[in-house]
């Protein structure tokens, strides 16, 4: 039985190697947050992060994971406070909110590495993601949002550092 | 046994012959219409013996939970009902919880007598009674605390879930009273139409984007949608759909291949009784990675049946035919007599317009999990039409419908999809055959291949105009298969005008247009082999999607044969006259918006650049909202088309939720985009050829423009919104490629070939 370490936490599933992780960690761990969309890599909305990248999980084997650190939406912040969390809510970008686990997935693995994005890059590292209300304008501006809540936040953490 | 849905026919409701009801249950404070005499007996009798799920109760901690009969996909609905409850019923906001619910009849739409979502209806249609329901709260809380504190009812003071007294300096908030057990009234149907409720300028929550109640759910993951429903002991079906959409039967099914599937319980052969599905297996195993290789290892030979020839070229070639015909169809439109007025025309346009097969695909793939227990069959999917849907599940699994309760889900994605039931079926045969609960859950290849598209559409417009250039007589026949006739329901099908038996108004709403032209016909003609071979359904805005799309095309090709400038011309049209006096200066009005704030006319712009405008009124008439877009388009020598900026005004009426509004009506004009330029499938040996987002392309971030949109709200009736700007977009850029290039396109989706094409005609 392979053994995730999943959101810090180490669970093993009843599943083949040859699972895709996406059921894995819908079905035997019951996190729905992740989403099934098109089971092709097509469309984002299976999006969890494997050592901090962003993955579609729906093309990810469950036998290629093992031992590796994997986020789900559920483990992106202890209380749904993850900046980015925040922005989508003070942006009021979900409609149907289907593929927003994704999206969100997918925007923090930008942030993470690039707190700054321009609008340029964030268009180029959301493009696979698919939104199907054309959520697209709010997910720009809630990315831009906590991007600069970030920035701030980490100013204002170096500010306090003693010199 | 319970109450649940006795038919499929709409009932007529007449909120004038209900009470109104606030009584103590053991949940706290509940209220609700009672039901129409005979459908929910119970409820119509004493308050003490209320059922606690009506359409809203607020519980002793003074949570007050709206219950929701709309299927939420998003446009944010139960929140707005929520919304409108509390302005009346003056609860604070955060005091405001929603429910989803059930198909119990009780939950019906209070004008359409059914639960079904749709035709952008619900706000308009639910408005007057979620305010009535809102305010009797508010007085039934208002006099238990007047007598509760001793004080007359009328020195109350109501606001944010508190009832203050200023004069004593006492108060008792709603959770106080209802704890108190005093507020108990019921209102006869005329004490409550006698309600006087708040007039705009007493407004404190319409109006106001208060933050949706089901976005934070939809940030974290918690959020719970069909797909994610779980019950102990279930089983997971995937299905094996034919090759042909409709009309193959399976001659074999081998499963001695997935037999070897660890976990695999059973091969399904569907016996569809309903006609919703044919030739369709369901694999069911412990898992649904199990029940995917399982349905992969069955071997099944199929019988194609009639339509394993067709493709969209044949639907096409039908349609033409038929629409050639002299006695061809129903009409739906006949003022004067536009024949006689083309010989006596100074100018005869005529122009054929087609629309590609269009594929819903939400995000959420269709699925449903079903549970027999006992008698009653539960059946857990987010759907749009709880009243007809719960019927097909019965007829799926042989029982009378008021045996299945529908547990309605957060819907992830809609756009009319899910007013279908077929995702149903597979999980009932399945739970039968197994004794299990089973959940079926389509891949995106099912998802596509089975949708009930919109369907294939052909029309022919003629148009004559006299010597002063005036428009005198249209002709517009409208040839396409009939999604809203498939569902058998008479009362959602209109008397033609011609008396030649009803005809499905939802193929061609929006050729009734709001201009004055005196010489008019509208032609419905059901397309038979497009019917049968491609089942269709309601796409979001259904017929305005293809009827403005000739109207709106056809009326900027009659501007430019008579030299008049397109926007102008419209607003001649617009003049109010007779039927259309009231919606023609709201859409006047509305064009004129757009076109100011998108600068039309006002600047030179550069070579290969032109702006188109657009004006409708989706989706009756009876229902109408009126939308303009103005778009800006740049088309390069290669007929390549650019879209800078689309810019969108719609008249509202009243605005509920502003920031909502402006939300939805983005979206929906990024859908219209995604339809013009993005979006075709095609049929093929009788099947969908397009198979997941690879072959079937919505809009994606890169390819969004610009988009403004502006919200008139003049005071009228709240109209909706989630539809009306998906029509609006596609005449507007074919008539602003016309504007930047002189091309003339009229087939959606719009292609640069096309483009370049007409630019070298």
């Amino acid at each position: 039985m392979p053994t995730l370490t999943i959101n810090g936490r180490s669970l093993s599933v009843d599943a083949a190697n040859d699972t895709p992780l996406l059921w894995a960690i819908r079905e035997q761990l019951q996190m729905t947050g992740t989403k099934f969309g098109c089971g092709a890599g097509l469309c984002g909305a299976c999006t969890v992060h494997v050592n901090g990248e962003a993955v579609r999980s729906c093309q990810t084997m469950v036998g290629d994971v093992a031992g590796k650190k994997i986020t789900t939406i559920e483990g992106l912040s202890a209380k749904g406070d993850h900046p980015l969390q925040k922005a989508w809510i003070a942006e009021q970008v979900p409609q149907c909110g289907y593929c927003q686990s994704g999206q969100i997935m997918q925007a923090a693995s930008l942030l993470a590495k690039n707190p700054n994005p321009t609008k340029d890059e964030v268009v180029a590292h959301m493009d696979g993601n698919l939104c199907r209300c054309m959520t697209y304008s709010r997910i720009q501006k809630a990315i831009m949002r906590a991007a600069s809540e970030m920035r701030t936040a980490s100013a204002t953490s170096s500010e306090r550092r003693p010199t | 046994m319970n109450e649940h849905v006795k038919n499929v026919t709409p009932e007529k409701t007449d909120l004038s012959r209900r009470s109104f009801l606030v009584g103590t249950a053991a949940t706290g404070l509940v209220l609700g219409y009672a039901g129409v005499p005979g459908i929910d007996s119970a409820s119509a009798a004493a308050p003490a013996k209320f059922e606690p799920s009506v359409w809203y109760a607020i519980s002793p901690d003074g949570l007050v939970t709206v219950t929701c009969g709309k299927a939420d996909m998003g446009q944010h609905i139960a929140s707005t009902m929520a919304q409108i409850v509390c302005e009346e019923l003056g609860a604070n906001w955060k005091d405001m919880r929603v429910a989803l619910a059930s198909n119990d009849p009780k939950f019906n739409d209070p004008v359409l007598g059914a639960q079904i979502t749709g035709g952008s209806w619900s706000t308009m249609m639910n408005f007057d009674a979620m305010s009535r329901a809102g305010a009797a709260g508010r007085m039934a809380l208002t006099e238990g605390a007047a007598a509760a504190m001793g004080v007359p009812a009328s020195e109350l003071v109501v606001r944010d879930s508190m009832i203050v007294h200023p004069k004593s300096k006492k108060q008792m908030s709603f959770a106080d009273v209802v704890k108190s057990g005093k507020a108990t009234k019921t209102f006869t149907p005329d004490e409550l139409k006698a309600i006087k409720l708040k007039t705009p300028d007493q407004y404190t929550m319409i109006g106001v984007s208060v933050p949706q109640l089901d976005i934070p759910s939809k940030t974290n993951g918690t959020a719970k949608y069909g797909i994610d429903v779980m019950l102990p002991g279930m089983a997971y079906g995937a299905v094996v759909t034919p090759p042909v959409r409709f009309g193959a039967t399976v001659k074999s099914v081998d499963d001695s291949a997935a037999k070897k599937v660890p976990g695999f319980i059973k091969a399904v052969t569907l016996d569809d009784k309903t006609g919703t599905t044919s030739g369709w297996v369901v694999a069911v195993a412990s898992t649904y990675a199990n029940a995917r290789k399982a349905a992969q290892a069955l071997k099944i030979a199929y019988d194609g049946g009639p339509n394993a020839k067709l493709s969209s070229q044949s639907l096409l070639d039908e349609a033409m035919r038929l629409q050639k015909l002299e006695d061809s169809g129903q009409f739906f439109v006949k003022d004067g007599d536009p024949n006689a007025a083309f010989g006596s025309a100074a100018k005869v346009v005529e122009a054929e317009y087609t629309t590609s097969i269009n594929i819903h695909a939400p995000l959420e793939p269709m699925n449903a999990t079903a549970e027999f227990k006992g008698d009653i069959l539960h059946i857990y999917s987010g759907n749009q039409f709880a009243t007809r849907s719960g019927a097909i599940a019965a007829g799926a699994a042989g029982i009378d419908p008021k045996f299945v309760v529908m547990h309605q889900m957060w819907l992830g994605g809609g756009f009319g999809r899910r007013l279908d039931a077929d995702m149903m079926i597979p999980a009932v045969q399945a739970a039968k055959a197994i004794g299990k609960p089973v959940k079926v859950i389509y891949t995106r290849e099912n998802d596509m291949t089975m949708d009930f598209s919109r369907p294939l559409t052909y029309q022919k417009v003629k148009a004559g105009v006299d010597g002063d250039g005036k428009l005198i007589a249209l002709s517009h026949d409208v040839v396409s298969a009939w999604p809203t006739a498939r569902w058998g329901i008479p009362d959602f099908l209109t008397p033609s005008v011609d008396k030649k038996g009803p005809l499905d108004s939802f193929t061609v709403n929006g050729a009734d247009f709001f201009y004055t032209v005196p010489n008019h016909y509208v032609r419905a003609i059901k397309n038979e082999l497009a019917h049968n071979a491609t089942p269709s359904g309601q796409l979001r805005s259904v017929a305005p999607g293809w009827t403005f799309w000739a109207v709106e095309s056809m009326i900027d090709e009659i501007a430019a044969a008579t030299g008049k400038d397109p926007a102008q011309f419209r607003i001649s049209l617009l003049d109010g006259a007779g039927k259309n006096d009231g919606g023609a200066q709201r859409l006047r009005n509305t064009l004129l918006a757009a076109m100011g704030l998108s600068g039309y006319g006002t600047r030179q712009l550069p070579k290969g650049e032109g702006m188109g405008v657009a004006c409708v009124s989706s989706q009756e008439r009876a229902t109408a909202s009126w939308t303009a877009c103005v778009a800006h388009v740049a088309v390069a020598p290669s007929g390549a088309v650019t879209v800078k900026k689309l810019t969108v005004a719609t008249d509202v009426g009243t605005q509920v939720h502003p920031d909502n509004i402006r939300a939805q009506v983005e979206g929906a004009a990024l859908w219209g985009l995604s339809l013009a330029m993005y979006e075709k499938a095609t049929l093929k040996d009788g099947g969908i050829e397009q198979t997941n987002f690879d072959s079937y392309t919505p809009l994606r971030m890169s390819q969004m423009p610009e988009v403004a949109v502006a919200v008139i709200a003049n005071g009228e009736k709240a109209t909706g919104v989630g539809e009306p700007a998906v029509t609006v977009v596609a005449p507007a850029i074919g008539n602003a490629i016309f504007n930047a290039s002189g091309a003339r396109v009229r087939a959606l989706p719009i292609t640069a070939e096309a483009v370049k094409a007409s630019m070298k005609a």
